[in-house]
């Protein structure tokens, strides 16, 4: 590929990808996100590859394996342009009727249509049309269908580097950062800090800068980052550039975690393409600008994510991380001057550079600007990434956008900010979520994870849960974390093994203020929130563990069992037969019964019954 | 799986190439390390100490801080339960029961046979698609109790 030497070059080339775009070809997108991949995408596209040469298709077609395109629950997704033709759920053995039915003949497939679950006998036939996506505002993951990651030439066609252009050669460094400021940006990792004056300190301090990108995404539940770098991971690199320019930096470097392979493959593949072209380097399209980019793999611990953590992991040594007094910003990475942005940070520049401050800023709230990526997941109907303006509510997001709790359950609570956040309540679903309202019910939006929660889910297991995580997860260097969570966690186990004691509640209550006061990082400081805030909330649950060894929702299992409703049962016998351990005992058409001794409660028995008559006792 | 594994110097030292012997790679080199023969065997800590000029304190350090690095030999197939919380609301721990009961290990343990080490993974990001296990670098959702013992049949199949 022609390295280009000016912006003049890079334009022209531009210019010729439009021209070429004006092809006949139909454009079939195929998800090829690591969701979708776990649902088997590869099968679907060689299959759809042999049928398309088969059939002497192949030459009005293209195919393209894109990034993740963010209804996760109805993968694998295909899209067929230009009519925008929806399919979900896209197995091989629905590739020959896509092929007789949608290629050749112009007829849709009904059965892969998506259907609106309230009303099955709706089905969508374009994408831009089902709500899920009709009522997203997508700036950053709106490219993601049209884009496949290897192919920086895709990237170029919708505008790619355009604002690394005009950072370049039409703003000066200290006009980009003014931009950014002005424009509210705030980050989008979890902390909200203001990315512009970030910036604008970092370049206050002498040596050499560093340009981070945090893609560790720790966050169990949370994969907006991973979808960002896997799927367009040239609106990162434009994004660190661009930051490097603002701040002058030397080095860049983006640490990603070692349980995403595909991110890390596609975006050594972006780099590569992006250094090919003379983006990245020396002299960067003749601006006289010097910057590139390595990635670090981080190792599988959470706290990695922690800003100084990171750096020390960066530096090839544990990640431990230390007082924050003297700020990365000042001496971070190798003693020097660094400044560390999330994935969709960065993601965010080029948008802010190409559309200006003014126009991003009239998104969002007061002090939350732009857009947020969500990972909506757990026990909501549609399961994946939604991107709306900050302020949304969280009702919007969990009823209108993710079709509210599947299996016609009820709705319990909506955890967000992963092990650092909280459990928030239905009474609070019309709360708009943005950087500030959730902190005022003692929760936080974070980086992003939300994670919806029905009957079915005990909130005192669940903050057991979240402190079990972070006692692996600590470091082990101060007190109040290392030992204060391990003993909120044998708290918590007694409590859920019908042990708790009256005054326990109190006790973890104490502990968790200790924990926040006095912790040395972050992860310490937040990690009682999940407890504090279950306490608040469903402080009824934690009574009925400990005051009457009783678990309402069925998960911790010496504190429940199951029996089956004689009245609801109709002896179907489904039970039995699924039984792995032949608890059930009944006669066809009579009521069945449960063999207490041998159960295990594993609940397939109780997910299974079609007529909700297995109770939870 | 009990006698000292044989090293292919070549390979190694390829690898600690690749990272221009720089120690601050020191946690990617020992992965990829790992990937070779599943963990990092002794003989291999003393060469690094020589050409990362690191001590062999900071390689234990850094080798028992990561979960991604064993010292130990592990399994031909390291199968991972994702337990982050989507998938633990999804029913991750009835994965785990059932994966410990049929290869009749703990987590972090090694069949008898040497093929599988069970092992819990923090969040593989599929979160909409969970429950997740992944089998070396393949990624199975969607999973349930038994969905999930098919597929570690599978791989048993694949070994015999």
């Amino acid at each position: 590929m022609v390295n280009f030497a000016n912006r003049e070059a890079l334009q022209a080339y531009r210019t010729d990808l439009d021209a070429e775009n004006t092809s006949d070809k139909k454009l079939i997108s195929l998800c090829s996100g690591s969701g979708c991949g776990a649902y088997g995408t590869a099968n679907v596209h060689q299959t759809l590859m042999d049928a398309l040469k088969k059939s002497g298709l192949e030459d009005e077609h293209e195919v393209r394996l894109t990034g993740c395109h963010g209804f996760c629950e109805k993968g694998p997704i295909m899209v067929i342009h230009p009519e925008d033709i929806f399919y979900c759920q896209v197995k091989a053995d629905s590739v020959p009727d896509i092929v007789e039915k949608t290629l050749k003949n112009g007829e849709l497939v009904g059965k892969l249509l998506f259907k609106d679950p309230a009303d099955k006998k709706k089905k969508y036939e374009k994408a831009g049309e089902i709500p899920f996506y009709k009522l997203q505002k997508r700036l950053i993951l709106g490219n993601n269908p049209l884009i496949d990651p290897t192919n920086i030439d895709h990237y170029l066609a919708v505008g790619g580097y355009k604002a690394l252009e005009k950072a370049l050669f039409d703003m000066k460094p200290t006009q980009i950062i003014e931009e950014v400021k002005k424009s509210g940006l705030r980050g989008r990792g979890g902390g909200g800090f203001p990315a512009g004056i970030k910036w604008a300190t970092c370049a206050k301090h002498k040596g050499d800068r560093y340009i981070i990108c945090n893609a560790d995404e720790g966050d169990p539940g949370a994969y907006m980052d991973r979808s960002i770098l896997e799927g367009n991971p040239h609106s990162v690199i434009e994004g660190m550039i661009i930051a490097a320019r603002a701040i002058g930096g030397k080095e860049g470097y983006v640490y990603v975690r070692h349980e995403y392979p595909l991110a890390v493959a596609n975006l050594t593949i972006a780099l590569d393409r992006a250094r090919d072209i003379g983006l990245l380097g020396n002299n960067i399209l003749g601006s006289g600008f010097d910057f590139d980019i390595k990635i670090s793999r981080g190792g599988g611990a959470f706290v990695c994510g922690e800003s100084t953590a990171l750096m020390a992991s960066l530096e090839g040594k544990p990640g431990r991380p230390r007082a924050k007094y003297v700020h990365t910003v000042e001496k971070g990475f190798r003693e020097g001057p660094t400044n560390l942005n999330n994935v969709e940070t960065y993601a965010n520049v080029p948008v802010i550079v190409n559309r200006g401050a003014a126009w991003y800023s009239s998104i969002g709230t007061e002090r939350s600007k732009g857009t947020k990526i969500f990972s909506l997941v757990g026990k909501v109907a549609n399961t994946g990434l939604v991107e709306v303006p900050m302020g949304t509510t969280l009702r919007q997001i969990v009823f209108d956008i993710g079709g509210g709790i599947r299996k016609k359950k009820k709705f319990k609570a909506v955890q967000t900010g992963g092990p650092s956040g909280g459990s928030i309540p239905e009474r609070f679903l019309d709360l708009p979520v943005d950087f500030d309202e959730l902190t005022k019910v003692g929760g936080m939006m974070g980086s992003g994870g939300m994670i919806v929660m029905d009957q079915d889910t005990c909130m005192v297991d669940l903050a057991r849960y979240f402190v079990k995580f972070l006692v692996d997860e600590s470091c082990g260097q101060c007190n109040p974390c290392r030992e204060g969570l391990k003993q909120m966690m044998d708290i918590l186990n007694c409590i859920c093994e019908g042990n708790g004691r009256e005054g326990d509640v109190e006790l973890l209550e104490e502990l968790g203020s200790t924990i926040q006061k006095f912790s040395l990082c972050g992860l310490g400081t937040s990690a009682p929130n999940p407890v504090l805030t279950t306490i608040l909330y469903f402080r009824h649950e934690y009574d009925a563990h400990i005051l009457h060894k009783k678990c309402p929702a069925g998960v911790c299992k010496p504190l429940f069992h199951y029996a089956i409703d004689a009245d609801a049962c109709t002896g179907c016998t489904l039970c039995a037969k699924k039984c792995p351990q032949d608890a059930v005992v009944g006669k066809k058409k009579e009521t069945h019964e449960i063999v207490q001794e041998k159960c295990i409660k594993c609940g397939i028995c109780y997910d299974g019954c079609k007529f909700d008559a297995i109770a939870i006792r | 799986m009990g006698a000292s594994t044989e090293i292919d110097w070549e390979k190694v030292n390829g690898i600690i190439g690749k990272y221009d012997g720089n120690k601050e790679s020191l946690l990617m080199i020992m992965q990829d390390i790992s990937d070779l023969y599943n963990y990092v065997p002794p003989e291999v800590v003393s060469v690094l100490v020589k050409k990362l000029d690191v001590k062999e304190s900071l390689i234990y350090s850094v080798a028992t801080f990561y979960k991604t690095i064993s010292l130990e030999p592990r399994g031909r197939f390291i199968v991972s339960v994702c337990t982050g919380t989507a998938c633990h609301v999804l029913g991750a721990d009835k994965i785990t029961d059932a994966l410990k009961e049929d290869l009749k290990v703990k987590e972090g343990q090694t069949s008898t046979d040497g093929l599988f080490t069970l092992e819990a993974v923090r969040c593989v990001g599929c979160c909409a698609s969970g429950p997740v296990i992944t089998v070396n670098k393949d990624t199975h959702g969607g999973l349930d109790r038994s969905q999930a013992l098919k597929v570690i049949e599978a791989y048993k199949q694949q070994a015999s």
